[in-house]
């Protein structure tokens, strides 16, 4: 039931820590909430002043560009004040605990943390700890989950092929370190999409994954057929401490994402990466780079989608 | 008593006056959504406007927010990229507090500069919270306390008053 910690009393979005346990009406209604926030492009003033006068502070104990740019123009889009810390460079370098940096920001008077940490389970944790009202939005956790960029991919997909319930989705690649593709499973299973395909070799791939709700395969070509959504991961090197893999070239021969291999998608088949790519390792550059590829609209989306769910989980709470 | 008809003629009558008054040139027509599109609609047809109707959607700029959260239907606004330096008509259905369109004007400054706003509502009613007040009215009314003024539509258009009953 630890999930039941991202809902108050009404039902609404109150911490955003993974995509397990929300309802399927909860997740839509972000991608809708989201979808008004891409209008905004237009605007001369590219703000609206839902969060004015709140603080949010984004705590990055781990690296990360995309994800903390786009979390920090989504906040100054909202009007918030926004902090960006990078820890490792911070206090936690001096010894001080991860509850004491907490409760010195608290001290602050901040109304939000965007939480990103290497360990699984630390955004929950900060959820169970902070004061009653500060939201919580998980950046990133370990291999655990990875929400906010599932429901950009979420709303990426349901731009382009408008309907979750006809989709054949194929996720490939370094399925046991992602904490992407943990999210991106949950929500597509959540959405209604009929058959999610993992395809990986099987030194990538966690024990029992099929119980997540996946069929699985160890076979590029098979795995490829007719699917309508092609999400590549990228290969974490850095997450790997035992020699998991023979090379990295004979992954790319094997597993990498190429012209000739996206032909057996359908041919309307859309390609996504969550980033940072690997260009020659996961994936082949015009394959990156060319038509079907709708990588950077998913770095676009980051920005509405995580406009939405601030928004969403800073409104008024039922109990104070 | 209120019949949509005759609060659709005289608003459009008002406007048209206050369009040669106040010299606007190639107005832009604004509707604010739910009820203030409705309006706009017909407005826009009858002052033969042939630019398209821009729709405003005012969620994120409620000043309640913090109190009511995010309406999930709300849907992106669609006005022309360019407001700068244009005339313009903003329609909503009911004026009351003025809440609506301290909002509306709030969200069209960030799309730009207007030369001139002109604001047209079908009812104008009392209860005013902030110095605003609509420059062409269908009709003006009072309610008693806890009586409130709905339009409901968009086919056919039409006016309800309803009694709320306070809870206890």
């Amino acid at each position: 039931m630890k999930d039941n910690l991202q809902l108050n009393s009404e039902g609404k979005l109150k911490h955003f820590l993974s995509i397990e346990g929300l309802p399927k009406e909860l997740l839509t209604e972000i991608l809708d909430v989201a979808e008004s926030f891409v209008g905004m492009t237009d605007q001369q003033i590219k703000k609206v002043p839902l969060l004015r006068g709140k603080t949010i502070v984004n705590l990055f104990f781990e690296n990360s560009t995309r994800t903390r740019t786009t979390f920090e123009l989504a906040a100054k889009r909202l009007s918030a004040d926004v902090l960006s810390m990078s820890i490792a460079t911070s206090s936690t370098s001096k010894g001080e605990s991860l509850l004491d940096t907490i409760r010195n920001l608290e001290a602050m008077f901040v109304d939000m943390f965007v939480v990103r940490h290497a360990i699984s389970g630390a955004a929950h944790f900060i959820a169970q700890q902070t004061a009653p009202h500060i939201s919580v939005i998980n950046a990133g956790d370990g291999q655990h989950a990875h929400p906010t960029q599932a429901m950009l991919d979420m709303f990426t997909i349901r731009q382009i092929k408008k309907e979750f319930s006809n989709l054949r989705v194929a996720i490939i690649g370094d399925i046991l370190h992602s904490r992407v593709a943990r999210s991106q499973i949950q929500a597509l299973n959540t959405l209604g999409v009929p058959e999610v395909r993992v395809i990986a070799p099987k030194t990538l791939l966690p024990a029992h994954v099929e119980s997540l709700g996946v069929s699985v395969s160890h076979d590029l070509n098979a795995g490829l057929k007719d699917v309508d959504v092609v999400i590549m991961l990228r290969l974490q090197k850095e997450r790997m401490t035992s020699a998991l893999l023979p090379s990295e070239s004979e992954y790319f021969k094997c597993f990498g994402l190429t012209e000739e291999k996206l032909k057996i998608a359908k041919p309307d088949a859309i390609v996504m990466h969550p980033g940072p790519i690997n260009r020659g390792v996961e994936i082949e550059s015009k394959v990156a780079d060319g038509p079907q590829s709708v990588i950077l609209k998913q770095v676009s989306n980051g920005i509405a989608i995580r406009m939405a769910i601030m928004a969403m989980a800073m409104q008024k709470q039922g109990v104070m | 008593m209120l019949d949509i008809a005759d609060l659709l003629n005289r608003l459009e009558a008002e406007l048209i006056q206050t369009i040669t008054e106040r010299h606007l040139v190639n107005p832009l027509m604004i509707g604010v959504r739910t009820g203030g599109v409705w309006v706009a609609e017909q407005i826009h047809q009858r002052l033969q406007i042939t630019e398209p109707l821009g729709l405003l959607d005012i969620t994120f700029y409620r000043d309640d927010f913090s109190q009511i959260g995010v309406n999930p239907n709300v849907r992106p606004s669609q006005l022309p990229a360019q407001v700068d330096g244009r005339d313009i008509i903003l329609i909503d259905d009911v004026f009351y507090t003025g809440r609506t369109v301290r909002a509306a004007l709030n969200e069209i400054f960030d799309y730009g500069r207007p030369n001139q706003v002109v604001l047209g509502v079908l009812i104008e009613r009392d209860g005013r919270e902030i110095p605003l007040s609509p420059d062409c009215v269908g009709a003006s009314i009072t309610l008693n306390k806890g009586q409130r003024i709905k339009l409901t539509g968009p086919t056919p258009l039409a006016i309800e008053i309803q009694t709320l009953t306070v809870a206890a």
